[in-house]
Order: structure tokens, then C-alpha cells, then sequence
């Protein structure tokens, strides 16, 4: 913790992150940051403020203590929670305090992406510039290009004439680009390739947003049941040897199956179909058996998922979900980060209170402005208290999950500075005053 | 009850029943009025995770209904989201009252799941359904859906289609329903998910799948469907409704309204905005201010306020930079309020009244 603290000096990163961002990617002008709002100064000014104070009896996530230590950190949770700008938040950190980071990212936001110089979607880790590397740490960034590492993983297994004709292939073509357990399992298996390399400390991956983030968890066995399945065998059997094979394959009765999926597919389709699960039979072999190691892998000890939700019903919802399914899974969860949490330091005034004085100035034509932030402390308290109790909500049900509280900033983070004011927010450290 | 009618959409038979009806929509010379109201046979709403589409769109279906209407509410992500909205028991493959809306109005809701909408597609075309679960057995369903991904799509709008079409003789307007809602996939996903014939087109040039998708393709004219964005003001979900836009409308498909939603109105005058972002509100009036009131004015009470009042002019800052973004999109927009209390079903009522208020549903 005293490493991280004294390093964090702003002015320094600041100026580094500064002459880093204009050299990584030189299409971007100062008009970028908007005029009017969510320009650097707004995560600054928030980090004047105080750690929030950590609910009582809730186990805390330590973060530092999970960054120092593990190899992989996977972050998951539903859409639109800030899951990304989590992952990089924890990455930068874990690299300023000394080790070798790499972080793969699936979808940033535009402005996120060139903080981290992912300018050039080109699925290699690229080392991020305006990274304070005092500490002997470095920061490594990459995004997720599924369907070339879906097209790399076909040329690495196979011929180029047989590479070529699957990468032809309409269906692979469909599968590969839009499949929609395809970004899971592509995420996964670059996991697998990076950890392979061993040129990291410490891998954070970001899972896309999809209704079943944890779909990769199920890939070995998906894979397994696809890969082993009668329909498998059916759907070759044209191939092998023609029409006829079908019966041969699955018994008698199967003349109705024929007649389904001729009528249904057609028949081109039908050819198409069957090259395609005839070329994925023999490159996939070794694809499931990977599948395996990485599920190992994110079992083993050094792994950690962390869920990230926002205070909201839907979002904490499903972060309960992930949490029980890591749990069933028998998958390391570190704990919950909880984005994006509104507090007050004078929660003593109440919102009622508050209200009641602002109307009374206004009853008397005084004092507008006293009246006016007394309304906006109402709706701040509010908005507190409603988001406390859900996440209460949460904690009766998972009493045993730690969990730590980040506060909502006003504006949108593009920058390392201001991952680096998210970072220690989750690290529970106490911000330091911004120059500037 | 719709729940009881067998599908008997089929496409090819009905669809000239509203193509007929639809005609009358298009008033407007030169194509459909392009800003709202949207008399729509059917309302597509999509937005970025968390941005609260489903309680747009529930709100979109309520005033639909409102006036003794009667609007089928339809979800195909498999999370039960509208039995949540509506705080009733999940639903089933079949079409559930959820709701009345004011004027003796009816919303239905529908979970769309696409491996129920195969075997009822293989019914519905080749009497197959017993032949679709020996399928199932043997992982075709799944097949089907999970490595076609298009033909998925395919099968959800298919069903979706056939609501918009169904015929009921004992209605007005010989329609099942008024009108159709359908709480789509996130906006990142939406233009691959509506423009199926695209997505098939590689897959099946001809035969069944490419009639199906084909058919869904007429539906999603201007003049019979409308896709509703909904964004918060905030950088994220307005930079994937800009892209979102312009997408949809490379891909030709009918652009309707943004809904613009949790939006915070600006309890500060325009100099105290600016004052608070720079933290040079005057303490002393504060003081005095809360003095007056009768409360304590301690230090750190006026600090604590002074910071929250920063908090919310930089926020209101963000708001309008997002919300100019969102204006040069041209588009018709709407907004609604952040419900500091959280969302329930007054909420949908509330937002529905909204939405009539602001002329998006006339």
C-alpha cells in the first residue's frame, strides 16, 4: 500500500499520460475531450474526496492484495456496469505497483481505447504508454478481435487449401463473426494463448456483456457435446458418403430426419453445412482439449473472478446470478465491486428535513441558492439510500461475498488518470488532491 | 384470448390482410411522417445494457394500449424481464395478460424463446413437430440455433412477424393486435438482428429459411414498424445510439425515435452551474441560507453540500454536451425523468402518460 501511495503523485502521471496519449494515437485533438463535461478536471476534483466509508459487517475486498498476488483476474457482470473501465482500472493499478500486466479487453469505449493506445485492432498486446513504471511494472493492452483469432487458430491447425476452404465456408463465415458464444469462447482460448507465453505477471480479462457471460464456462462441455454428438456424426455422414448414410448412422426411422433437414435447410445448404463440421472435426480435435486446460486454468489457484455491478435491481441481479454460478462451478470469486455508488457526507440531514427547509426559503422568497442545494442534497440522499438498500439486498443473500463500494464519478473516465482514481477507489485508498 | 389461438400466421396468407391495414398509415406523401407520432404496427426498442429499454419499452406498450387498444409486449433475450417489469410469475411459450392500460386497454406479454419458435415453425410449415423434438434429442435444436446464429434471428423475428400479422376476424381491424412492442437485443446487436435476410443471405439463397426471412423484411417497412433508441446522457450509451442510428439506417431499416432516459433536471441557475463545477458557490450564502431554514450551518455541512452541488452541476454539464450529440441526430426525442426511488409499476404508468405528453404515441 505504501508503494502504491506515493507514486500516485499527479502531477508526474499526469504529464506522462499527457505526452503518452498524443504520441499512441496522433488522430486525437484536445477538441476530444468535450467541451462542457466530462473532461479530465471531473475524476479529478472527485478525487478530493474521501474514501467512502466501507458498510459495516460486509467482508471487504481487498484488491492490493488480490492484484499483488494472483496471475489471473477475470472480470465479469451484465452490460453497461462499467466492467471494462474496471478491468483497466485493475490492471493499470497492478502495473503501477510493480508487476507485468497484460489486460485484454473486449468492446471499450472509444476514448478508454485510446487512453490505452488500442487504436489498431490488431489482437497483440501493445504496452501502454504514460504508465508509471517506477516500480518496475509495465501495462500491456489488447482488444479481443474474435474472428481473428477465430481465422488464427483455423491456419495454426490445419493446411492452408483446407484453412482456406472453412475460412470460405458461409457457415463458418457466420459463425465466426457472430455466433454469439463466440466472443466467450475467443476471449477464453487468447486467455489460454497469453498465459501459454508466461510474459505476464498477471492477465485481467474483461468477458463480453452478453445475457450469459459465463457461457465460457460451458465451453468444454458444449464443445464436447457438439464436437461427440449423433448430429455430428449425421451431419457428416453426406459428406462420407452420401444421403443414404444417414440411416446407417442413427438407425432406422431416420428417413423423417433426411426429410427435415433437406426440407428445412435445402440441399446446397445442407453441402455447405456438412464441409463445414467435416473440416471443424478434423481442426477441433486439440480445440476441445484447450478448452479443458483453460477451464482448469481459471479454476486453479492464482485465478480470481471479481463480478462488477451497479447499485441498480437488474444489474445486482445478475452479478447474485454470477456469483452463484462461480460458486457452482467451483470457480475462485475474489468478490464484487460495486460501481458507480452515490453517497453523502452529511447523510445526517435527511431528505425530508432537507426538503422541508428548501421550501420553507422558498415560502419566503429567500435565499434561493441555499434552497437549491438543499433540494440537490434531498435527491443525492435519496438516490443513496435506495442504492444502499439494494445492495443490502444483495449482502442478505451473499453474507459471505466481499465486496467494495466505488463512488459514482460525475463524468466518464478516458484517461489513466482517471482509471487511476478508480483504481485506488477500489483499493480503498485515500485519493490524493489532484494539481491542476 | 390470444393465448388460446393456435398460431395460424403463416407467411403468404396474411400478410396482404395488413398489408391492407398499414396503407392507411402512410399518409404522408413522399413515405411515412419520419418524427412521430408513430402509429406503428410495431415498435422495436433497443439500447445499451442498462440504459432501462425494457422499462421503455413496457411504458411504449401501455400507451399504446391506452384508450381500450390492445398491444402484444414481446422479449427474446430469455431473462423474463417483462414478467419482472410487470411483477407477475414468469411466462411461458404463450401469450399472458400483463398488464391494463387506462381507456380499458390490454397489454399481453410473450417470452420469445427461439427453440419453441423452431418446433412451432416446423409445425406450422411441415406438420413436424413431433419430428422437431426427436430433433431436440439429438441437438439439432440447438445446432440450429447456437452455430446459425442468423437462423436464430431469424426464428425469433419470425415469430414476432407472425404477432403482427395474426388475423382475428372478431376484432376491428381484423388484427390479433393493435399493435406490437418488442424489447430487442441491445443496440450493439440490433441492425444484425433485424436485417435477417442480410444475415441468411450467405447461408440460404434460397428455400424456406430465406422465404421466413424474407417475410419478416416486409414487416420492417417504415411504414408498418418503427426501432426506438433508448439512451441515457451519458458518453457510452449516446455514442452506441449515434452509431446505433447510423447503422440502422445504412442497413435501410426504419428509423423511429431516441428515448432519452434517467435525465436529471438542472436544479441550479445557469451561473451557479458554473460557479459549483469551479467550487466558488458562495459558503456564506449557504450558510445564511440554511441558517434560515433552521438547521445547524457547521462547516462541514456547508462543505459537504458545496461538493454535492459541484457533483450535480458537473453532471449537468455532461448532460447537455450528450444531450447536443444526441440533437444533431435529427431523430424525434423524448425523456424521461431519473426515478430516484427506483423503477416499479407506477413507473410504467407514469412514463406511459409521458410518452402520450410527448406526442411519441398519439
Amino acid at each position: 500500500m505504501a508503494k502504491a501511495g506515493g507514486r500516485r503523485a499527479a502531477t508526474g502521471a499526469k504529464a506522462k499520460s499527457g505526452a503518452g496519449g498524443s504520441r499512441r494515437s496522433p488522430g486525437r485533438s484536445e477538441s476530444d475531450s468535450s467541451p462542457g463535461g466530462g473532461d479530465g478536471a471531473v475524476p479529478g476534483r472527485g478525487a478530493s474526496h474521501p474514501v467512502r466509508p466501507h458498510p459495516a459487517g460486509v467482508p471487504l475486498l481487498d484488491v492490493d492484495q488480490m492484484l499483488d498476488t494472483e496471475r489471473i483476474v477475470v472480470c465479469c457482470g451484465s452490460g453497461g456496469v462499467g466492467k471494462t473501465t474496471t478491468a483497466a482500472a485493475l490492471a493499470l493499478r497492478a502495473a503501477e505497483r510493480g508487476r507485468s500486466v497484460v489486460v485484454l479487453t473486449i468492446d471499450p469505449a472509444r476514448r478508454l481505447a485510446q487512453a490505452l493506445g488500442l487504436t489498431a485492432l490488431d489482437n497483440i498486446p501493445r504496452e501502454v504508454a504514460g504508465v508509471d513504471s517506477t516500480g518496475g511494472g509495465r501495462l500491456d493492452a489488447m482488444m479481443l478481435d474474435m474472428k481473428r483469432t477465430f481465422d488464427e487458430i483455423v491456419l495454426t491447425h490445419s493446411t492452408p487449401e483446407r484453412a482456406q476452404a472453412l475460412l470460405d465456408n458461409p457457415f463458418y463465415q457466420s459463425m465466426s463473426s457472430s455466433f454469439s458464444g463466440t466472443q466467450e469462447y475467443m476471449a477464453m482460448e487468447k486467455l489460454g494463448q497469453l498465459d501459454a507465453t508466461c510474459e505476464w505477471d498477471l492477465i485481467v480479462v474483461d468477458t463480453p456483456p452478453t445475457r450469459s457471460a459465463l457461457d465460457f464456462l460451458d465451453a468444454p462441455t458444449r464443445l464436447g457435446t457438439f464436437l461427440d454428438g449423433r448430429l455430428l456424426r449425421v451431419l457428416l455422414a453426406p459428406a462420407k458418403a452420401g444421403g443414404r448414410a444417414y440411416a446407417k448412422v442413427l438407425g432406422a426411422g431416420l428417413g423423417m430426419f433426411t426429410r427435415v433437414i433437406t426440407k428445412v435447410l435445402g440441399a446446397q445448404l445442407l453441402t455447405d453445412l456438412s464441409q463445414f463440421v467435416g473440416a471443424l472435426e478434423t481442426m477441433f480435435g486439440g480445440f476441445r482439449a484447450r478448452a479443458e486446460e483453460t477451464y482448469r486454468l481459471l479454476g486453479a489457484p492464482g485465478t480470481s473472478f471479481v463480478v462488477v455491478a451497479t447499485p441498480e435491481a437488474a444489474a445486482l441481479r445478475e452479478a447474485s446470478y454470477f456469483v452463484d454460478r462461480l460458486d457452482a462451478e467451483g470457480m475462485p470469486l475474489a468478490g464484487l465491486v460495486v460501481n458507480r455508488m452515490h453517497h453523502s457526507d452529511a447523510a445526517a440531514l435527511t431528505v425530508e428535513r432537507s426538503l422541508a427547509a428548501a421550501e420553507n426559503l422558498d415560502e419566503h422568497r429567500e435565499h434561493p441558492l441555499a434552497a437549491a442545494v438543499l433540494r440537490i442534497h434531498a435527491e443525492r440522499v435519496r438516490l443513496a439510500s435506495r442504492e444502499a438498500r439494494l445492495r443490502e439486498r444483495f449482502t442478505s443473500a451473499h453474507p459471505d461475498t466481499p465486496l467494495v463500494e466505488v463512488e459514482a464519478l460525475s463524468g466518464d473516465v478516458h484517461d489513466l488518470d482517471g482509471l487511476r482514481v478508480i483504481g485506488a477507489a477500489m483499493a480503498r485508498v485515500e485519493r490524493l488532491e489532484q494539481a491542476g | 384470448m390470444p393465448s388460446s389461438v393456435a398460431p395460424t400466421g403463416h407467411a403468404g396468407t396474411v400478410e396482404d390482410v395488413s398489408g391492407r391495414r398499414t396503407v392507411t398509415d402512410d399518409s404522408a406523401p413522399g413515405g411515412p411522417e419520419a418524427d412521430g407520432p408513430w402509429d406503428r404496427r410495431l415498435h422495436i426498442v433497443t439500447g445499451k445494457g442498462g440504459t432501462g429499454k425494457t422499462t421503455i419499452a413496457g411504458a411504449l406498450a401501455v400507451a399504446l394500449a391506452t384508450g381500450g387498444r390492445r398491444v402484444l409486449l414481446t422479449e427474446v433475450e430469455g431473462r423474463q424481464q417483462i414478467a419482472q417489469l410487470f411483477d407477475t410469475p414468469p411466462l411461458p411459450y404463450q401469450e399472458r395478460k400483463v398488464a391494463s392500460a387506462p381507456g380499458g386497454g390490454e397489454v399481453f406479454g410473450l417470452a420469445i424463446d427461439a427453440d419453441e419458435a423452431l418446433l412451432e415453425y416446423l409445425e406450422m410449415f411441415y406438420n413436424l413437430r413431433r419430428a422437431g423434438r426427436a430433433l431436440g434429442r439429438i441437438g439439432a435444436v440447438d445446432f440450429a440455433t447456437t452455430v446459425a446464429p442468423g437462423v436464430r434471428d431469424v426464428l425469433l423475428t419470425g415469430k414476432v412477424k407472425e404477432a403482427v400479422n395474426r388475423p382475428d376476424g372478431t376484432r376491428p381491424g381484423g388484427l390479433a393486435y393493435d399493435a406490437v412492442v418488442l424489447d430487442a437485443p441491445p443496440t450493439g446487436r440490433i441492425t444484425r438482428f433485424l436485417n435477417v435476410t442480410a444475415e441468411v443471405a450467405g447461408l440460404a439463397k434460397v428455400g424456406p429459411i430465406r422465404a421466413q426471412a424474407d417475410s419478416v423484411m416486409a414487416v420492417l417497412r417504415p411504414e408498418r414498424a418503427a426501432v426506438h433508441l433508448v439512451t441515457l446522457l451519458e458518453e457510452m450509451p449516446v455514442q452506441e445510439t449515434v452509431d446505433g442510428v447510423a447503422e440502422l439506417g445504412r442497413a435501410g431499416l426504419p428509423l423511429g425515435g431516441v428515448i432519452v432516459n434517467m435525465a436529471r433536471p438542472p436544479l441550479l441557475k445557469i451561473r451557479e452551474l458554473r460557479l459549483a463545477r469551479r467550487g466558488e458557490l458562495d459558503p456564506e450564502e449557504i450558510a445564511a441560507g440554511i441558517k434560515e431554514a433552521g438547521l445547524e450551518p457547521t462547516p462541514a455541512l456547508v462543505e459537504a453540500l458545496s461538493w454535492e452541488a459541484a457533483q450535480h452541476a458537473d453532471r449537468v454539464a455532461l448532460e447537455r454536451t450528450e444531450r447536443a450529440e444526441i440533437a444533431a441526430l435529427g431523430r424525434p426525442v423524448y425523456e424521461m425523468p431519473l426515478m430516484a426511488d427506483g423503477v416499479d409499476l407506477g413507473t410504467i404508468y407514469r412514463f406511459a402518460e409521458l410518452l402520450r405528453d410527448q406526442q411519441m404515441v398519439g
